[in-house]
């Protein structure tokens, strides 16, 4: 199933940190209508261009192992899903993973990716298909339990429907 | 069927016999714990009961803690705006838990839970932190989640989802040589590991030399685990924890102690030889980017930083101050010292390893999170060069992408102090 045909924008190495992607100096900032503006901040070009709408949703950053390692912190993940940006790369960070799943950014675990700036990608349900180069890279797949979540809309709605549950008579 | 350690801590949180790796759970939660970014918690917390008609009302007022230490006193109108909605909050519902900024129950919050004896051996732990894994050093299950996640937690009292992770065993055995710490120990793990080598595991430590470790030491190891990003780094508790809970956070435990059973199924098992170790260094701009310190030649460093959750504690302070004093921190240096929380600033205080330090020309700073994370104080400038008891390194954490951070134990720092460059402790006389 084709879930989006996307371009290539940007393309990151191993490691990405939290504090890369939303430096620590930002976190007085903190509800997602707001985090957006710090974006990669210290990547002054991408950040221009995001902020310039330059760069239109559903555009895609490949990345490699350990993508959203270091901190919890949610601004990671909030600032990214401002652009309605889809991280795919050989891995990511366990929390950062959760992250995204509860705020509905659009990750996928994608860990022979083989990509360059400007290609452009299919991303479907079990695979990646780069059609500039003509090759395909099999995605893990979310597990399932996550996969209610991301069903539900987000955590947000997710949870709310099982407090609801709790309140039967209400 | 044999269980890990985390494995048996989460049967009895999810009233199971057994579990095992790979299955997802639902467990309990004993302790909740957040910092500032509670007041994005408590901003998520309230979106989830909108619209329901259900009173706001998190699950239990108990099992939440919340302790102000990344930017305090505030460092702008926008942080003070925020602590004062979280103070609403905490007394709207009864949070008995919160430590605000205050000199007699301060500090940086992987500090304020164990010596307030908030973390109890076998409990399921979670905080908006990634080194929450800390608590691990107490025999819990612990790790960092997000700011939604914890609203869901508030709500519901259950974290969704928990994989089980597998878990990879540590075996350390042998005596550290002088001068060689449990952040050396656990710098040459995680260089050994790389920073995704334990993505989605837990580390169990085990050996002699855990045996023979203080707590303190435990919680340098179980809050670094997670930059070879492991879910939860764990020591068994032992009888070291009960003293520990007892003379130290002034709680008697006389529950079970979890262990894990011998034929436990490990991913990987790793032994340590703790007597060959040097001093450790991680060198910008990852942790696991990590040399002995005889491969370092010359660095020069502008300041040096001792303190955080990671070794701030009063070993840590006691380690610098013994190769400090009487000693001068080099001119062209700037020393800052940031114990980990109040309670241990007034012990070192008393046992004069303050008035030591600041002789030295150190300055000795508020318990907070401090220039850890490069919010608040001690930012770089272009160019500089920090070395730091911290935990991480990575390009900007300390507030300027311009900058470099190195990484290494309280003795490390302190004799570089003195020279001004990365400098081996055990040759200062
Ligand atoms: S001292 Fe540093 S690592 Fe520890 S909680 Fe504070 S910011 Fe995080």
């Amino acid at each position: 199933m084709l879930l989006h045909t996307s371009k290539v924008v940007a393309l990151m190495p191993n490691d990405i940190s939290t504090d890369i992607i939303y430096p620590g100096r930002f976190m007085a900032t903190v509800l997602p209508t707001e985090t957006p503006q710090y974006c990669f901040a210290d990547m002054v070009e991408l950040n221009n261009r995001l902020k310039n709408k330059e760069i239109p949703p559903n555009s895609v950053i490949v990345a490699g192992a350990n993508f959203g390692c270091g901190s919890s912190r949610e601004q990671a993940v909030s600032t990214i899903k401002g652009y309605e940006l889809i991280i795919v790369a050989k891995g990511f960070a366990r929390i950062f993973l959760q992250n995204s799943v509860n705020l509905g950014l659009k990750t996928v675990v994608c860990p022979t990716i083989e990509a360059d700036e400007g290609d452009e990608l299919e991303i479907q349900q079990d695979s990646v298909v780069n059609v500039t180069k003509g090759k395909s890279f099999p995605v893990e797949p979310l597990p399932k339990a996550r996969q209610a979540i991301v069903d539900a809309g987000g955590l947000i709605a997710y949870t709310r429907k099982r407090l609801l549950e709790k309140y039967p008579n209400r | 069927m044999a269980m890990t350690l985390v494995e048996k801590i989460l049967a009895k949180a999810t009233g199971q016999p057994s579990v095992k790796a790979g299955d997802v759970l639902e467990p309990k939660v004993d302790l909740a714990m957040s910092h500032e970014n509670a007041a994005l918690v408590i901003n998520q917390f309230t979106e989830i009961y909108k619209d329901t008609g259900i009173p706001l009302k998190v699950w239990d007022p108990s099992k939440i803690a919340i302790i102000l230490d990344h930017r305090v006193p505030a460092e702008s109108s926008k942080t003070a705006t925020n602590q004062k909605k979280i103070r609403d909050f905490v007394g709207k519902q009864g949070i008995t838990k919160f430590h605000d900024i205050r000199g007699d129950e301060g500090g940086i919050c992987h500090q304020v839970l164990p010596e307030n004896g908030y973390v109890i051996p076998g409990s399921v732990i979670v905080g908006t932190d990634s080194h929450t894994t800390s608590h691990g050093a107490l025999g819990t299950f612990a790790f960092g989640i997000g700011a939604t996640e914890m609203a869901s937690v508030w709500t519901l009292g259950t974290v969704l989802n928990v994989d089980v992770p597998g878990t990879i065993k540590v075996n350390v055995n042998g005596k550290f040589s002088s001068g060689i710490y449990p952040k050396d120990l656990i710098l040459y793990l995680i260089g050994k590991l790389t920073a995704e080598g334990a993505n989605f595991k837990v580390l169990e430590f085990h050996g002699e030399t855990i045996k023979n470790m203080s707590t303190s030491g435990r919680l340098t190891l179980s809050n670094m685990s997670v930059e070879a990003g492991a879910t939860s780094g764990i020591v068994p508790a032992d009888e070291e924890t009960l003293r520990y809970l007892l003379e130290e956070a002034f709680v008697g435990y006389k529950g079970e102690l979890l262990k894990p059973d011998i034929d436990a199924k490990y991913d990987r098992v790793i032994e340590i030889d703790a007597s060959s170790l040097s001093p450790q260094i991680a060198c910008p701009h990852t942790v696991d980017n990590v040399k002995p310190i005889s491969e370092i030649i010359n660095v020069k460093v502008n300041q040096i930083v001792i303190g955080s959750c990671t070794n701030g504690r009063l070993d840590d302070l006691a380690a610098a101050a013994k190769i400090l004093k009487g000693k001068k921190v080099a001119r062209d240096v700037r020393m800052l010292v940031f114990p980990a929380s109040w309670r241990i600033y007034k012990e070192a205080l008393k046992q004069g390893y303050i008035a030591d330090l600041m002789d030295a020309g150190a300055v000795i700073m508020n318990s907070n999170c401090g220039c850890c994370l490069g919010v608040h104080q001690g930012a770089l400038a272009d160019g500089d060069v920090s070395l730091a008891t911290t935990n991480r390194n990575f390009k900007g954490r300390m507030g300027n992408p311009n900058s470099e951070v190195y990484l290494c134990s309280a003795a490390v720092a302190a004799a570089s102090a003195i020279t001004g460059i990365i400098t081996d402790p055990r040759g200062v006389k």
